[in-house]
Formats: C-alpha cells, sequence, structure tokens
C-alpha cells in the first residue's frame, strides 16, 4: 500500500463532489434544517396530550381538576359528554378522557372511596403510557390539597424527590437533535460511499483505475478517508453552529472526545457503504438495500426507542451496528460528560466494527472486481 | 417541388454556455433521403431531436409538416406521423422485454387493435429477419439487429418521416449494409416518406439523396453527394468535407503517412494462446491467439459485444481468462503484478476520465497514481500537453472540450507514464476526420519513433488500413488476422470493407436479406381521433412497466421481502415496556425499613438492582457511564423519622440523557412509591392515601402490549417508503438510460404516462400491503377488530398516494443518486417522526407538525390502528378518508405539471 495513492485518489473524490452542488445543497440540508426541525418539532415525552373531561359533578373540586391541566403537558381540557366521548376516541382526537362521575366532591369530603375512570387510547404509546401516570398523580395532588385546606389533613409521611440528571426538564429536543446529527451522519457516509462506488462503475472509470498500479485497498481506503472527512466537518460543524449555537443545547462533555468517536463511527460506516455498493448490482437495487440497512439502524439502535426496551436476542443483534455503540457513547459523552475512562468500551466496539465491515468489503470489491463484465 | 418537410429559420440551441446550433437556416426536402453529414457533436443529433419533438425549440423557428413546433397542439397532431430513432444501439428499446414485446409496445401506443397490431408486428419482423428471434429479449441481440427492431418499433405506425440518428454507429458492415437495404426497400414501398439520417460514416452518406454538411453548430454546405464533390473537387466524400471545414480547423491537416515500421527482432510485445473467456453458460472470447510484436500497430476489427473489449480487458489483467495464457513481454499475466501495469497505458471504450477534474488534475492525478517521481511531474505534464495540443485547456474541465481533444486527452492520460504499450479500445468513435487524422499521426509516431506497441479496436475501414495487421474478430472468435493487403488480396476484392463483408457472410449464414422484398405496404394512415386521456396508451406503459418488474426478479423480492423483514425487526423491536432498568441505592439508613423500600423496587419486573452505591462520587460515576438509570439515596434517619412522623424525602436521580426513557423511569418509581406507601399504610394503619380510586382503562390494547401499537404503525411506514422509492427509480432511470426519449416523441400524454407508471406498483404495493397483513395477523397475533374491508381501501388509496409521491420526487431529479437521496431524505423522517408513529401529530409543534398534517401516513395510521384496535368502519374514518383519496389527485397534479414532455 503506498499512502500517497491513498492520498491523491482521496483529493480526487473531495473534487469531485465539490462538482456535485446537488449532493452539497442535500447535504447542507441534512445537517442545518434536518437538524433544527426534528429537534423543534420532538416534543417532550408528555406534550400537549390532548384530554377530555366528562365533568358530571360540576363541583369545585372538580372544577380545580380540570384547571390543573395545563400545557405545555396537556392541551386545555374539552368538556365533553358521554356520549361524544367513545366517538371522539374512536376518531383520535383525545388520548385521555376523564370521566369524573356525580357527588364526586360529596363523596370525596365525607370520605367515601369514589372511583374516577381514565380512558386511555393505548395505541398512542408514549403518550398514553408516561401520560396516564401523569394524570394520576395530578389528581392525587389536587385531592390531597383539598382535603389539606378543608380539613387539615396532613400531606403524605414520605416525599420521593425526583430529580433529572443531565436533562434537567427532559428537553427531547437536546436528545432529538443529536439523534438527527448521528442519522444523518449514517446515512450521508453510506450513500456518499456506495453510491459513489456504483457511479464509477457505470462509468467505467473503476477499471480504469484497476489497470493502473493501484490496489484495491487504496481505492477503498480512500473514499474511506475522504467521504469520511467531508461528513465528519459537516457533522462537526452541525453540532457546534446548530446544536450548541442555533438550538442552544448544553454540551456538557468534551466535544472533541465525541469528534473522535465520530471519526470511527465513519470509518465503519463508510465501510458499509462499500460493502453495499459492491453487494448492490444497480442504483435501484442499491437504493432498496439502502432503506433495508438505515431503518433498522434508525429504529432500533437506541435513537428512537430505549434499547432496554427490545427483546433480548435483538439486543445483541444490534451490538454489531456501529449506530448502537455511537449512540450510547454520544449520550455519555455530551450529557453526561463522560471522559474517554467510561467511554473505551465504546471506541473499541467501533474499532472492531469498522474493521470488521472494512475487511468484508474490502473482499467483496475484490471478488466484484474480478467478475466485473 | 414538394413542400418541405421540415424548415428552419434563424435556429438556436444552447445547452448552458455551449452552443449547439448556431442560427441554422435550411429547407429539408420532402420524398428523400436527406443526410447530416459531420463529426460527433456539431449538433447533428440536437438538430433532429428539434425536428423530432424530443426537445423544445429555444430560439428560432421551426415548422415540421406544415405546422410550428413551439405549438403543443400541432406536436401532438403530428406526433403519430413521425418515428424518431435516437442515437445509441438500442437507446429507445427495452433490453429486458422480449423482441414481440418491443414493437406491441410500440404499437399499443398508437393505438391499434390487437388483430391489426400482430398482423404488422408479423410482417415487420419477418421483414428484417428478426421473425425467429421475436421471444429474445432485446438487450441480448448483436447491435445490428438491435438497429433492425428499433427500426420496427418506428415503422410500425407507417410514419410520413422517419428519423435515424446514426443507426449503423457501432454495428458491424455486413450488418450495415443490410440496414440500408432494409431501408431502401421500405423506400420504395412508400414512395411518399422522407427519410432524415444522421451518420458519421461517409460511405455511407455517399449514396443519400441529399446531404447536410455541419460543423460547430453550423451548416457548412447543402446539395446531393455529386454536387458537394464537384463544388470541393475532392475524391471522396470525407476529403469533401475536410475541405468545407473553416480554415483555421483544416489549417496543419494533411493526409496521414503510414510510415514504415522498423523491423524489429521480433520480440514479442503480446501473446496469447487459446484465450476464453466465459460468462455462465455465454462464451465472450472462443480460444483467441493473437501474437503481437514489439513496436507493431495491431488493429481489432469487429462489431459491437463480439468480444473485442473482454479480450483487451483480459490482456491488462482486469478479467481473469477462464482458459487460455496471455503473456505481456514475454510473462504471464497476473493481476497482482503492478510493475507490468506500469508498462501498459490503457484507453477503456467510453472516455475514463474524471469529468470533475481539470486537464491537468487529471494528468497530475495519473503521473502520481504511476509513482513518477513528484519533480519530474510538472515537466512531464507539460511535455505531454505540447505533444498532444493541450497546453491551452490545462485548466479546462473534460466535459467543455470537443470530442477530439478530450480523446488525445485520453491518450496523454494512458501515455503520461511512458508505457510501452498502449492497448486502446476503440478511442476514435465519433470524433470528426481532422481530429481522427491527428490522432492517428500521434499514434504512427509513437510506434515509428518510440516503439510502442499500439493495440487498438476500431470500426472504421480507412483506419484498419493504417495499422500493420489486422485481426477480423466475429461472434468471440477471430475470423482472420494478417496485413491489410493480404486480405484484400485472399479474397479477392479492392476495399477492406468487402473484404471484412465476405468474411463475415462466411461464419454466418448469410441473414435473409431477400426477405426484406416482403415489407409490408403502406397501410393508408389512420384518421384516428386524437384523445386527451386515451386508456390503451396508459396500459401500454402499465404493461410495460410491469413486464420490466416481472424480468427482474430481484428488484421485487427485495421490495416484499424486504419489507417483510423490515416489519419482523421493528414489531420485534420497537417497544415501550420498558423492562430490566438498571438502578442502585445508596442506603445511609440501613434499617429494615429502607431495605423494604428498595425491595419493592428490585422485585417489580422494570428494575433490576445493581451493587450498593458507595458514595456521592460513586454515584456521579456510575451514572456518568451510563450503568444506571436510576440511582437511589435514601437519608440517614429514614426509619426512625418515618415513625416519629417527621417529613422524610428519598432522593432519586434519573438519568435524562434519553429522555424517553427517564419519563418512563419517572412514571414507574412515583408508582411504586404510591404503591410502598398505600401498602405501609395499610400494615401500620395510617390514613395516607385519599379515597380517591382512579380506574385507568387502556382502551383499544387492554393489555398494553407494545405489538398491538406498533405493527399497525409499522405498515403504513413501510408502504410509504418502499413504493415511493420504487416509483421514483423507474421513471429516473428511464431518464438516465434514454429511454424517456419514446415519451418525448410518442402521443402519450402526460398523465398517460405517470399514471402507465404507477398503475404496476400501486398492484406491487398492494401485494406487500396483503404479506405484511397476513404477517400482522398470523405471526404477530395483532387482532383485527375492525373492517378489513376498510383497511383495504384505506390501503389502496395510501399507496396510490405513495407512489404518486414518488412520481413527484422523479420530475425534479435528474440522476438515480439524487432520486435515491432525495426519496430517503423525503419520505424517512417524515413517515417516520411527523406521522404520529410514536408521538401523535396534535403534540408535535412547528414545521414538523405542519408536515405532519398534510403527510398521507398521517392519515392512513389513524386508519391502520383505527380497525386494527378499535373496530372502527368507514363511518368512523371518513375525516381520515377524505384527505387521503384527495392526496393522490393533488400529488400526479404536481407531477404532470412539473414533468416535461420535451427535453430543454
Amino acid at each position: 500500500m503506498r499512502l500517497a495513492n491513498v492520498f491523491h485518489l482521496g483529493v480526487k473524490e473531495l473534487r469531485s463532489l465539490w462538482r456535485d452542488p446537488m449532493m452539497l445543497a442535500l447535504m447542507v440540508y441534512a445537517f442545518t434544517v434536518s437538524v433544527y426541525v426534528s429537534a423543534t418539532a420532538m416534543p417532550e415525552s408528555l406534550n400537549r396530550a390532548p384530554i377530555a373531561i366528562v365533568d358530571e359533578d360540576r363541583s369545585q373540586l372538580s372544577a380545580r381538576i380540570a384547571d390543573a391541566f395545563q400545557p405545555p403537558y396537556f392541551l386545555p381540557p374539552r368538556f365533553i359528554s358521554l356520549q361524544e366521548m367513545d366517538a371522539r376516541m374512536d376518531a383520535g382526537l383525545d388520548t385521555f378522557a376523564l370521566v369524573i362521575p356525580p357527588g364526586f366532591e360529596r363523596d370525596v369530603l365525607a370520605g367515601k372511596s369514589v372511583a374516577l375512570q381514565l380512558n386511555v387510547d393505548a395505541t398512542r404509546m408514549s403518550q398514553a403510557f408516561t401520560g396516564s401516570g401523569y394524570v394520576q398523580s395530578i389528581i392525587n395532588a389536587e385531592v390531597q390539597e383539598f382535603l389539606t385546606r378543608k380539613r387539615g389533613q396532613s400531606a403524605t409521611p414520605v416525599a420521593l424527590e425526583l430529580r433529572n440528571r443531565f436533562n434537567q426538564t427532559l428537553d427531547q429536543g437536546w436528545f432529538g437533535a443529536i439523534i438527527r446529527v448521528i442519522s444523518n451522519v449514517t446515512m450521508l457516509s453510506i450513500i456518499l460511499t456506495g453510491a459513489a462506488l456504483i457511479r464509477e462503475r457505470e462509468h467505467g472509470t473503476i477499471e480504469h483505475l484497476l489497470v493502473m498500479p493501484v490496489t484495491p485497498f487504496e481505492i477503498m481506503a480512500a473514499k474511506v478517508w475522504s467521504m469520511g472527512l467531508v461528513v465528519f466537518i459537516a457533522a462537526a460543524f452541525a453540532l457546534v453552529a446548530v446544536v450548541e449555537g442555533l438550538l442552544r443545547v448544553p454540551i456538557s462533555g468534551s466535544v472533541a472526545l465525541f469528534l473522535a468517536g465520530a471519526a470511527l463511527h465513519l470509518f465503519a460506516c463508510t465501510a458499509l457503504g462499500i460493502l453495499l455498493g459492491t453487494v448492490a448490482r444497480s442504483m435501484p437495487q442499491f437504493g432498496l438495500l439502502l432503506i433495508l440497512v438505515l431503518l433498522p439502524l434508525e429504529m432500533l439502535s437506541g435513537g428512537t426507542t430505549p434499547r432496554e426496551s427490545m427483546p433480548q436476542i435483538v439486543q445483541t443483534v444490534m451490538l454489531a451496528a456501529p449506530n448502537t455503540h455511537y449512540i450510547a457513547m454520544a449520550q455519555a459523552i455530551l450529557f453526561r460528560g463522560a471522559g474517554f475512562d467510561v467511554v473505551w468500551p465504546q471506541f473499541l466496539a467501533l474499532a472492531l466494527i469498522g474493521s470488521t465491515l472494512f475487511g468484508l468489503s474490502l473482499a467483496q470489491f475484490r471478488k466484484s472486481m474480478a467478475s466485473a463484465g | 417541388m414538394n413542400p418541405p418537410v421540415a424548415s428552419l429559420r434563424a435556429l438556436s440551441l444552447r445547452y448552458g454556455s455551449t452552443v449547439a446550433l448556431a442560427d441554422v437556416d435550411l429547407d429539408l426536402p420532402a420524398g428523400c433521403m436527406v443526410g447530416l453529414i459531420g463529426p460527433d457533436g456539431v449538433g447533428k443529433s440536437s438538430l433532429l431531436a428539434l425536428i423530432a419533438g424530443a426537445r423544445a425549440v429555444q430560439d428560432g423557428e421551426l415548422r415540421v409538416l406544415g405546422g410550428d413546433m413551439r405549438n403543443a397542439r400541432h406536436r401532438g397532431e403530428i406526433g403519430p406521423r413521425i418515428a424518431y430513432m435516437p442515437q445509441g444501439l438500442g437507446k429507445n428499446l427495452y433490453p429486458t422485454l422480449s423482441v414481440y414485446e418491443n414493437v406491441d409496445f410500440f404499437g399499443r401506443l398508437f393505438g391499434h387493435d390487437a388483430a391489426e397490431r400482430d398482423r404488422r408486428i408479423r410482417e415487420l419482423l419477418a421483414a428484417t429477419g428478426l421473425l425467429r428471434f421475436s421471444e429474445r429479449p432485446a438487450g441480448k441481440l448483436s447491435g445490428g439487429m438491435k438497429q433492425k427492431l428499433g427500426l420496427c418499433c418506428a415503422l410500425i405506425h407507417d410514419p410520413e418521416l422517419l428519423i435515424l440518428d446514426e443507426p449503423t454507429t457501432g454495428v458491424d458492415p455486413l450488418s450495415r449494409r443490410q440496414f440500408w437495404e432494409l431501408i431502401g426497400h421500405i423506400r420504395a414501398s412508400r414512395p411518399g416518406m422522407s427519410v432524415l439520417v444522421a451518420t458519421a460514416y461517409m460511405e455511407e452518406a455517399a449514396r443519400f439523396d441529399w446531404l447536410v454538411a455541419m460543423d460547430a453548430g453550423r451548416v457548412l454546405a447543402t446539395g446531393t453527394p455529386a454536387e458537394l464533390l464537384a463544388r470541393t473537387g475532392a475524391a471522396s466524400l470525407e476529403a469533401a468535407f475536410i475541405a468545407l471545414l473553416p480554415e483555421d480547423k483544416r489549417r496543419g491537416h494533411k493526409p496521414v503517412e503510414k510510415g514504415e515500421r522498423v523491423v524489429g527482432d521480433g520480440e514479442l510485445a503480446i501473446e496469447a494462446e487459446g484465450l476464453t473467456k466465459r460468462f455462465g453458460d455465454f462464451t465472450a472470447v472462443d480460444r483467441v491467439d493473437l501474437r503481437i510484436e514489439r513496436g507493431e500497430i495491431f488493429g481489432f476489427l469487429g462489431s459491437n459485444g463480439c468480444g473485442k473489449t473482454t479480450t483487451m480487458k483480459m490482456l491488462t489483467g482486469l478479467l481473469p481468462a477462464t482458459e487460455g495464457r496471455a503473456r505481456l513481454f514475454g510473462q504471464e499475466i497476473d493481476p497482482h503484478d503492478l510493475d507490468t501495469r506500469r508498462r501498459v497505458g490503457y484507453m477503456s471504450q467510453s472516455f475514463s476520465l474524471y469529468s470533475e477534474l481539470t486537464v491537468r488534475q487529471n494528468l497530475e492525478l495519473h503521473a502520481r497514481l504511476f509513482r513518477l517521481p513528484e519533480e519530474t511531474i510538472p515537466g512531464r505534464v507539460a511535455e505531454m500537453a505540447r505533444r498532444f495540443g493541450l497546453t491551452e485547456v490545462m485548466d479546462t474541465l473534460p466535459a467543455a472540450l470537443p470530442l477530439g481533444q478530450r480523446q488525445r486527452l485520453s491518450l496523454a492520460v494512458a501515455m503520461i507514464h511512458g508505457p510501452e504499450m498502449l492497448i486502446l479500445d476503440e478511442p476514435t468513435s465519433g470524433v470528426d476526420p481532422v481530429a481522427r487524422d491527428e490522432f492517428w499521426r500521434a499514434l504512427i509516431e509513437l510506434s515509428r519513433r518510440d516503439r510502442v506497441t499500439i493495440f487498438i479496436s476500431t470500426h472504421f475501414m480507412n483506419e484498419a488500413e493504417r495499422c500493420d495487421r489486422i485481426s477480423l474478430m466475429h461472434a468471440g472468435r477471430v475470423l482472420v488476422s494478417g496485413t491489410p493487403e493480404e486480405l484484400k488480396r485472399r479474397r479477392g476484392v479492392d476495399s477492406l470493407e468487402d473484404a471484412f463483408i465476405a468474411y463475415l457472410e462466411e461464419a454466418v449464414d448469410a441473414e435473409p436479406t431477400a426477405a426484406a422484398a416482403a415489407v409490408p405496404s403502406a397501410v393508408p394512415a389512420h384518421a384516428e381521433r386524437r384523445r386527451r386521456f386515451d386508456p390503451r396508451r396508459m396500459y401500454s406503459y402499465a404493461r410495460r412497466e410491469a413486464l420490466e418488474l416481472a424480468r427482474d426478479p430481484i428488484r421485487a423480492t427485495l421490495a416484499l421481502l424486504g419489507s417483510l423483514i423490515l416489519m419482523l425487526v421493528m414489531g420485534y423491536g420497537i417497544s415501550m415496556d420498558v423492562e430490566d432498568l438498571t438502578f442502585a441505592v445508596l442506603d445511609r439508613d440501613q434499617t429494615g425499613l429502607s431495605r423494604d423500600y428498595v425491595l419493592g423496587i428490585a422485585g417489580s419486573r422494570y428494575f433490576v438492582e445493581r451493587p450498593p452505591i458507595l458514595d456521592y462520587e460513586d454515584l456521579d460515576r456510575r451514572m456518568r457511564s451510563g450503568e444506571l438509570s436510576l440511582a437511589l439515596e435514601i437519608p440517614p434517619g429514614f426509619a426512625r423519622d418515618l415513625a416519629r412522623g417527621d417529613a422524610v424525602a428519598i432522593g432519586a436521580w434519573i438519568d435524562g440523557a434519553m429522555p424517553m426513557r427517564a419519563e418512563t423511569v419517572r412514571g414507574y418509581v412515583q408508582g411504586m412509591h404510591a404503591h410502598w406507601l398505600a401498602d405501609l399504610a395499610a400494615r401500620r394503619g395510617y390514613d395516607v392515601s385519599s379515597s380517591v380510586n382512579i380506574e385507568t382503562r387502556f382502551r383499544y390494547n387492554p393489555d398494553v402490549k407494545s405489538l398491538v401499537a406498533m405493527v399497525p404503525a409499522v405498515i403504513p411506514l413501510l408502504l410509504m417508503l418502499i413504493p415511493a422509492m420504487l416509483t421514483a427509480l423507474s421513471v429516473v432511470r428511464e431518464k438516465e438510460l434514454g429511454s424517456i426519449v419514446n415519451f418525448y416523441v410518442t402521443p402519450v400524454t402526460r398523465l398517460e404516462f405517470l399514471l402507465g407508471k404507477q398503475l404496476p406498483y400501486i398492484a406491487l404495493a398492494m401485494l406487500n400491503f396483503l404479506l405484511l397483513f397476513v404477517l400482522a395477523v398470523g405471526l404477530f397475533r395483532v387482532p383485527m377488530t375492525g373492517s378489513l374491508l376498510t383497511l383495504t381501501v384505506g390501503a389502496l388509496l395510501y399507496v396510490m398516494a405513495s407512489t404518486a409521491t414518488g412520481l413527484l420526487f422523479s420530475t425534479f431529479t435528474r440522476s438515480q443518486i439524487a432520486a435515491i437521496f432525495a426519496t430517503a431524505i423525503l419520505t424517512m423522517l417524515p413517515a417516520a417522526q411527523f406521522s404520529g408513529m410514536i408521538n401523535p401529530v396534535s403534540s408535535l409543534e412547528g414545521s414538523g407538525r405542519l408536515i405532519g398534517e398534510i403527510y398521507p401516513t398521517t392519515h392512513f395510521l389513524t386508519i391502520a390502528r383505527g380497525t386494527f384496535s378499535k373496530g372502527l368502519d368507514f363511518a368512523d374514518l371518513s375525516q381520515s378518508f377524505l384527505p387521503l383519496a384527495l392526496a393522490t389527485p393533488v400529488l400526479l397534479a404536481l407531477a404532470a405539471a412539473l414533468l416535461r414532455k420535451q427535453e430543454r
């Protein structure tokens, strides 16, 4: 291997990209607008949840409870009749419907046991699960306070002081922005290398290279470093200018350490791109393969839903995906301020995955070149 | 004389800053064979595309068949009267469709009924000798047969004007001769037909009725071949053309002198014995023997696809030989031997220059890759530039150079490292005669002066004459080798072309050209009323797309299987029931009560306890590493204070790095805390709990299973991504591969084209939906509580919208790679994040909310969840059906508005 060849071929890749304005425009979009939109659109886990109340009591207490549902957690409650409730829930207009029975306040004051009915649209996943807990604690708090004032009864003897570390307000936007950067890094690095390889094959320049004293390893290494570098710079820009600057996400850890991890992640992803580029025989096939690979990477690597919620087998399989480690590392470094002493296992895993993918795609690349017609 | 078939007044055309046609004034006579002559890139193709209506008129006036071509209505009317065969072998054919299906497709576009179509197709195929191959895929035909098939497709509707753009380029001489005989017969049987041909072969042009000589977007001269010869006083049309060129281009041109070869010591540069290459059961190269001496110019002749390129690739080590041996400079070819590569220069058929690098950058890159010492590179680059006349264009991009200069750049690149051998694969096709002669002078100098061995393939007979020795190749075999004179003498003919044809005829049992007499007689043109929307034309496109899809099983399989795999992965993978969360406790109380509290949490299925926390530092470190999702601190004196009734507080730290998980943890902890308190109260008789009891009913999914909520949401996601990707690529692919021209020049309307393309993918997507549904109900056991009919109708409306989305993306992307990127970025994010899959649309904010409101996925998601989990039917879901039904017409109207019926 000659480093000079790797360098010169890489510079060639960079020049090619520079002359493709459409691709540059899409990249700029991916690392600015796309990140910004996703960060600002992502709600808190419980944000503006639609709630309806069937208030058959119309008492002071029921009014207090209704007033307690406030934005940003809930949309202002709508008061509906019992008849409307089913239709509204069927149409997906309300996630929660609370039924306050007649004589509620009277029974509470009388110390009788009273039942409130809370209907939850369980197809609404995250809102349904976290939201019902909120609804319960809000009602309980209101009732307690109401009783305390009316009867002077004491509050709960043991308080639970909950504190969220690393993201006190559980702002989803912080997480959303970082995840968007990461998934765009993954998508771009795979497309840039894979499609560039197919394009070189279609235009016949790849065989031109192969009759020169250049080895497949050098060709691959050149694509990896050059495309990796481009995405690396774009990601660094997105992190510093968009995430930290524009979105004001406080980053507690070392950006440099995060970027070092990003470099390793790019190594793995660009190698994966080349692997897909050699497996696919045409662009349409590459497009379908891309969906097939990107979607699981995006949905199952812990960026969309917590890894703990996946079946063991999925968790194990996804350990082979670079994203899984990269997302874990990004959380640790950027939010928890972890240092290298903490995240070295992720670095190691990424290096291993990257080398394996690189080796595989090199073997596949050599094979496909040998059989190219 | 008849009115001209086409008249041009001050017609100009530019691509960006490049002028393709400059102020052309021309009247093309009707009823005869008109030839456009001149090299590539002088505007011949542009002119023909304008006349055919495939390209939009920019400047000036163009009247064809008596009407203005700027008028869309006129174009629509004369469309059926014109036939256009674009440049490139089989460019407007569909390679996976059979011969019959190809012609059938065009027949349907022009609205013949089944019996009429079949009769015409059979007649045409019989006349061209293609009838016995009617089941063979067009992609597997030889170049000559492809062109004949193209002709059948063009003639199916009895055109008045037949436009052929370089129909014989890349075709062997025998097929070329047959092709022109066929055209002759057709013209004899339809005397009124005008034929307009562009060609680079001057020998062919000599037989036409009337010629237009073109150069650099201008008309040099017009007239019959005899007139042109007389005007220039030249003996051949090629010489006449050179004489017609402007002074500055002609300057310095002199006939090529072959020069005497220095007879060497017989040292062999290339040696091949029984070289064979098979691809599967297809033998591309069959036992080829070659012996080429050092310093020799060796020519390789044969039609496209006869194995020339494959042989050359084996000699360069690009392809391993299946059998046989080949030696370069006496050494066995070893693809890993980088040193031999340095002694060889290779120029492949397609210009393998990096179009994004300037001339200088191209030369420098190659010099570096061949490891010339860095200090010698500037000198060497300058020398090459001088030698090949590139000094003035060093900082230009190759795409901006005329073809001839690009050619010389390719040669300069191949020569940069001073190789002892050059392997050149059809280096001169499409280059004008002057540039070709210059190129050959350079080659001859290299051979004679520097004793470089040159192995070159070509189509041009006059180039073959300049070689020291030539080989004729056909169907993978070398028919004969020898000096040009030898070959002519052996066959007793005057020209190399005749000799070649004689050898070819010997090799193939001559194809039945006699049958050409039976060309179908002209059928009176149909007085077909032109309709705005003709379902038959739409069906023709739909049928063709479906056939193509059926012939590419990998694509369909990937689409179907891929979606099933993704459904499995995501159905099992995405879940909201978070379990096995890690937690640890800093217990400063260490009493029975504190342990009881911890046990309440550790005992649940949601939490897994880790070793106790030692101190704050330990807590901090373990949370930072992500080991703990939850840390609890129980204060000293917890049990004592509680017993006394003093205020006690338990501290809980939740890892907020992933907010969604944090919320879940929070909910769990609060619940368990309350439960423990209630339990404690019951045990000790405190009155802590309020008397209010909240009965939570999880509707539609009483067991709160993630699968039940997720699977109906995954179906809409997949039915957006995959169909959109497929339709977007199906259109952009036609743009990239060139068959889009059929849409430009046939009477198909935009809507017919779009709907025709869409239909097969709707069918495929519905099949996909069915499979996903079966998987959801069968394997995942997601209960289907509502109306299946409602869900199916919703799915149909939805896949119509998603395929229309793909069509819309295809209108603004030109390359497949951009289409892939655009589709990925514009479907994945909105469908996965903004359509209510995880978070309801009503809780989104900003532009994400807006996208979610109008994105079709949102509405089908409501329908899918409604029918699967909520037991709903049409009446309940009308609010979602309305926007979904509106989506397709809106998207299609947009796509139709953005789609161009002509190239610009």
